[in-house]
This record gives structure tokens, C-alpha cells and sequence, in this order.
């Protein structure tokens, strides 16, 4: 176990809309370096971890702490491409400059400086030349590297992706990927999807968020199956209660150190 | 036809004349982010609870302005903080506030003595009749209303984009929505002499859609809405001078035909 302390700790956390709780006692710790993937089926509750750990939804039971040294306004949020509009009629710079949005404040333009992170944000998606284009008019997979650098462009101190590879063409899944790779060793990255086969290779633990049990019609599934399907060591630290969908399994160390970051979840089958 | 040319410019049209520009200038701007944000039913609620407002005003002898300005008001505090999860409900109030809005001003004005006002005049205003006080309160809200979308602009842009992501990064999306509908509001109730409310939901809305039809930079369609909306206003009252037809169908018939020829025009093109 590291000494560190997380940067973002959720304590017994549970949350949803409407009185429908969506997530259910869930523990989960990132800490500096950290590289997670959370894996689980669609309505699984993994957009409304998303929401609670960016501070946009208040759990409605629980504790959540950030140790961020300036707060949750300062976490690099990149949501799923085909949830936004992209028929607005903004360019691709603009776009990228809403992620300085935060360091700016209020009432305040946008400087120099700004535009500056924001262009080499998008070089760093390779989107630069792309930058006057409208962003209406990039592929999904371009409006999702976009989004990556609008994140990217406010120097965030954690980076949190909602589905990043989802329905991506092969070059910006490369472009993503690399990227992420790179950004790693300057913040902890947190990526939500219900396609685990996308990211296991490089991340560095995997929480399981099981919500409608229904879905997983196959039977158990064993750490020792998710290892191969991904080629490589990785955590289940997450159990649906009462359905267990994961068999039991031990708490493998990836390299050693890092068995901190915990789901877990729970809710009545239905 | 040059009779109507020359009428238009008359010395004792020059106010009309000038609550067009007003009316253009205000709608076109507010008119972009309404259209952009969905909230075209939401103004539309608006402005019919305005009425009763007027109505309530009317029957107690008081300006009328006032009760319009104190009804648009209250309805956007309340409605202005239910979000997207909220979509339902909100949806369903706006439709209450529709109908009981133009109820109650309807009862209002047949419980007050006299001569009850013509509800033409409300549904279509006289932009012919417009007075002194209604250009300045006008010229006000239309400059407070430009300065807030200019002073809050990349907030504008960035909540009407991706709503979550600017929750991010600290902008008031809520406070920003109610602001919105706040500044519509004001616009709705001090154009309702001016041209009606009819007319105040077409240059809302037309051009808008036609700015976002045929410009791709969000920039160029807020000038472009505004431009639209002079030509539409001007032309109208151009056409209602040749053909002695009132002023109002004719300027929202001509807008709407402008909006056909726009959506042809691009389909052409294509």
C-alpha cells in the first residue's frame, strides 16, 4: 500500500436522481499517478460516479473529499462526443479555449495566453490545423480528440473520460491513446466505459461498477477470464451485492503498489 | 410602390422606424442563445404569463408594464433552475404558465371598468403607435440585455455547448439560465405594446434559424439574426404599407418565407 494521499476519495457514497439511487455505498480512492478504468454495463451508474466525482451531483449519502490543490474546478472533464451538439456553430479553437474557462473566471476574456494553451492542445490531438475549421464539421472521431484538448488546454490536475474510445476511428484511438499515455505521468486519469477491451492495455487498475445484473446473462465472471480478455494483470475490486457478478478472486498488485482504488456497488437486482 | 417607399420614411414613421431597429437588435441577439438552448416554449410561457401580469395591472389602474415585468420575472426564478433532469416537469409547467397566464389576463381585463383594450393589440402590438416612454424603456433593456451577452460571453457560449463540462469549470449554468430567461422576460413584456406578442416569439425565433442555417461561426449568427430581423421588420412593414394590410402577419409572413427560402436555398446548394 502507498502512503500517498488520494486526491479524490469517495467514503461510502451514494447518489442518484429523483430518489433512485443510481450508485450505492461506493468507496473509491485516486491517488497521484493513478491510471483506472471503471468498466460496466450502460445505466450502470458510471456517469453518476462521473457526476459525483466532478462535484456535480451531491451524494445523498456520504463523504466525498478532494485533496486537488485548486478544488474540482480544476479536473479535465471529456464526456462522450455523441452527447453533445455539434451542430453549433463554434470553431474548432473556440472549443478548445472553453477548457481555460475556469483559470479566466467570470466576466473576464479570454488572453493570449489562453489561446496559446489552446492551440497547442490541439496539436497534442493533432487538430492544429483544424483549428478555424467549425467544429460541426468534424468527424466523431475529431470532435472527440477536440474534446481531449479542450480539457488538456486548462492544465487540469486530474483527468476524468466519460467512454473515451467509444465508436472512434482507428487513427484517433491511436491519437488518444498515445496521448493519455503521456499525460498519465502528470495526472490521474479516470475513465468510465462499458468496453473494457478498449483500455485494459494500458491502464493500470480496473474498478467494476455492476448495476442491472440482468444484463450479464453468461454467468460468473472470473478475474482470471477479464485477465485474459485483456492480456494483462488486472484488479476486480467492485462486487454487485446481492448478485455477485465477479467470482471470487484475489487482490492482484498490477506493479506492486497500486491496490488502492475501490469500487464498490451495490443495488437489488431487478 | 414608391408610395409605400416614401411613406416608410416618413418624419411620423421615425419611431416605428426606430422600435424595428430596437426590436431587431434585442431579439436577434436573445433570440441565438433562446434558439441555441431550447427555450423557444419557455419564452413562449413567458410571455403569456406576462399577460396576466398586464391584465392584473390594467384592472387595478396600474402600469401595466410593472405586473408584465413582475410575472415574467417570478416565472423565470422558478423555472429558470430546473435543468435538463428536470425536463419533464419543466416542460409540462411552461404549458401551465401558457394557458393560465392568458386566462387570468384575459379575466383581468373583462373585470376592468371601460372600454375593455384590444386583445389584437396585444397578440400583434402597433408598431405604428409606438410612444416615447416604450422606445426608452426599449433602448434600456436592449442596451443592459447587450452589454450581459457581451460581458458573459464565452459563459454564453460554453453552458449553450456542453452544459456539464462549463459546470466544470465554475460557470453558474442555473444562474446563467435564469439570467437568460430574465433578460427575455423584460424583452418579451416592454415589446408587447411595441409589436405584440406574436411578433416577439417570430423575431425570436426566425432569425435565428435562419442566421444558424446559412452561418457557420456563432459571431456571425448573432449579426446575422440581427440584420434578419431588420429586414424582416422593415420589409413587413413595407409590404403592410403597399398593400394596406396590418403590419404584424405581414412582418411574421415574411419572415417565415425568408426561413423557407434559406432552407431551400441550402438544400439547393447541396
Amino acid at each position: 500500500m502507498t502512503d500517498l494521499e488520494p486526491l479524490i476519495e469517495l467514503q461510502q457514497v451514494s447518489a442518484g436522481y429523483d430518489g433512485v439511487e443510481a450508485l450505492s455505498e461506493v468507496d473509491l480512492a485516486i491517488y497521484p499517478g493513478d491510471y483506472l478504468a471503471i468498466i460496466g454495463p450502460n445505466g450502470g451508474g458510471k456517469t453518476t460516479l462521473l457526476k459525483v466525482l466532478l462535484g456535480l451531483l451531491e451524494p445523498s449519502r456520504g463523504v466525498v473529499t478532494s485533496r486537488l490543490p485548486h478544488g474540482r474546478g480544476r479536473m479535465g472533464y471529456v464526456p462522450q462526443f455523441s452527447t453533445l451538439e455539434s451542430q453549433i456553430p463554434l470553431r474548432v479553437e473556440e472549443v478548445a479555449l472553453m477548457g481555460r474557462l475556469s483559470l479566466r473566471g467570470l466576466w473576464r476574456r479570454y488572453r493570449q495566453e489562453d489561446r496559446e494553451a489552446a492551440q497547442a492542445a490541439l496539436a497534442a490531438v493533432r487538430l492544429d490545423h483544424l483549428a478555424k475549421r467549425s467544429a460541426g464539421e468534424l468527424s466523431g472521431g475529431q470532435l472527440q480528440r477536440l474534446l481531449l484538448a479542450r480539457a488538456l488546454a486548462g492544465e487540469p490536475e486530474a483527468l476524468l473520460l466519460d467512454e473515451p474510445m467509444a465508436s472512434l476511428d482507428a487513427e484517433s484511438r491511436q491519437v488518444v491513446r498515445g496521448l493519455l499515455q503521456e499525460v498519465r505521468e502528470r495526472m490521474p486519469i479516470v475513465l468510465v466505459t462499458h468496453d473494457p477491451a478498449a483500455v485494459a492495455r494500458e491502464v493500470r487498475n480496473i474498478a467494476c461498477m455492476n448495476r442491472r445484473l440482468s444484463y450479464h446473462a453468461g454467468g460468473e465472471l472470473t478475474s482470471e477470464a477479464l485477465e485474459e480478455t485483456y492480456g494483462c494483470p488486472v484488479e476486480l475490486l467492485a462486487h454487485g451485492v446481492p448478485h455477485r457478478v465477479l467470482g471470487a478472486h484475489s487482490h492482484r498488485h498490477g506493479d506492486g503498489s497500486h491496490s488502492h482504488s475501490h469500487g464498490d456497488g451495490e443495488e437489488p437486482h431487478d | 410602390m414608391t408610395e409605400a417607399w416614401q411613406l416608410l420614411w416618413d418624419p411620423l414613421l421615425r419611431p416605428a422606424l426606430f422600435a424595428a431597429v430596437l426590436s431587431s437588435l434585442l431579439c436577434g441577439a436573445l433570440g441565438t442563445f433562446v434558439v441555441l438552448r431550447r427555450l423557444t416554449f419557455l419564452s413562449g410561457g413567458l410571455s403569456h404569463a406576462a399577460f396576466g401580469g398586464l391584465g392584473l395591472c390594467h384592472l387595478l389602474g396600474l402600469p401595466p408594464q410593472l405586473g408584465g415585468l413582475a410575472t415574467t420575472a417570478l416565472a423565470a426564478v422558478l423555472l429558470g433552475p430546473l435543468g435538463q433532469e428536470k425536463a419533464r416537469e419543466r416542460d409540462a409547467l411552461i404549458g401551465v404558465l401558457w394557458a393560465v397566464g392568458m386566462a387570468a389576463g384575459v379575466l383581468f381585463l373583462h373585470l376592468a371598468p371601460g372600454y375593455p383594450p384590444d386583445l389584437e393589440a396585444y397578440l400583434f402590438g402597433n408598431l405604428l403607435l409606438v410612444g416615447s416612454q416604450d422606445l426608452w424603456l426599449l433602448t434600456t433593456c436592449c442596451a443592459v440585455s447587450l452589454l450581459l451577452l457581451s460581458a458573459l460571453y464565452k459563459e454564453w457560449v460554453a453552458a449553450t455547448f456542453d452544459e456539464t463540462f462549463a459546470a466544470v469549470q465554475g460557470v453558474p449554468i442555473r444562474r446563467l439560465s435564469t439570467l437568460l430567461l430574465l433578460m427575455v422576460g423584460a424583452a418579451v413584456v416592454l415589446l408587447l405594446p411595441v409589436v405584440g406578442l406574436l411578433l416577439v416569439l417570430a423575431l425570436l425565433t426566425l432569425p435565428p434559424l435562419i442566421g444558424l442555417k446559412v452561418c457557420r461561426d456563432l459571431r456571425t449568427v448573432l449579426l446575422s439574426s440581427i440584420a434578419l430581423g431588420l429586414v424582416m421588420t422593415l420589409g413587413g412593414l413595407f409590404i403592410s404599407l403597399w398593400a394596406d394590410l396590418p403590419p404584424g402577419p405581414c412582418i411574421i409572413l415574411l419572415g417565415a418565407g425568408m426561413l423557407g427560402g434559406a432552407s431551400l436555398g441550402k438544400t439547393l446548394v447541396r
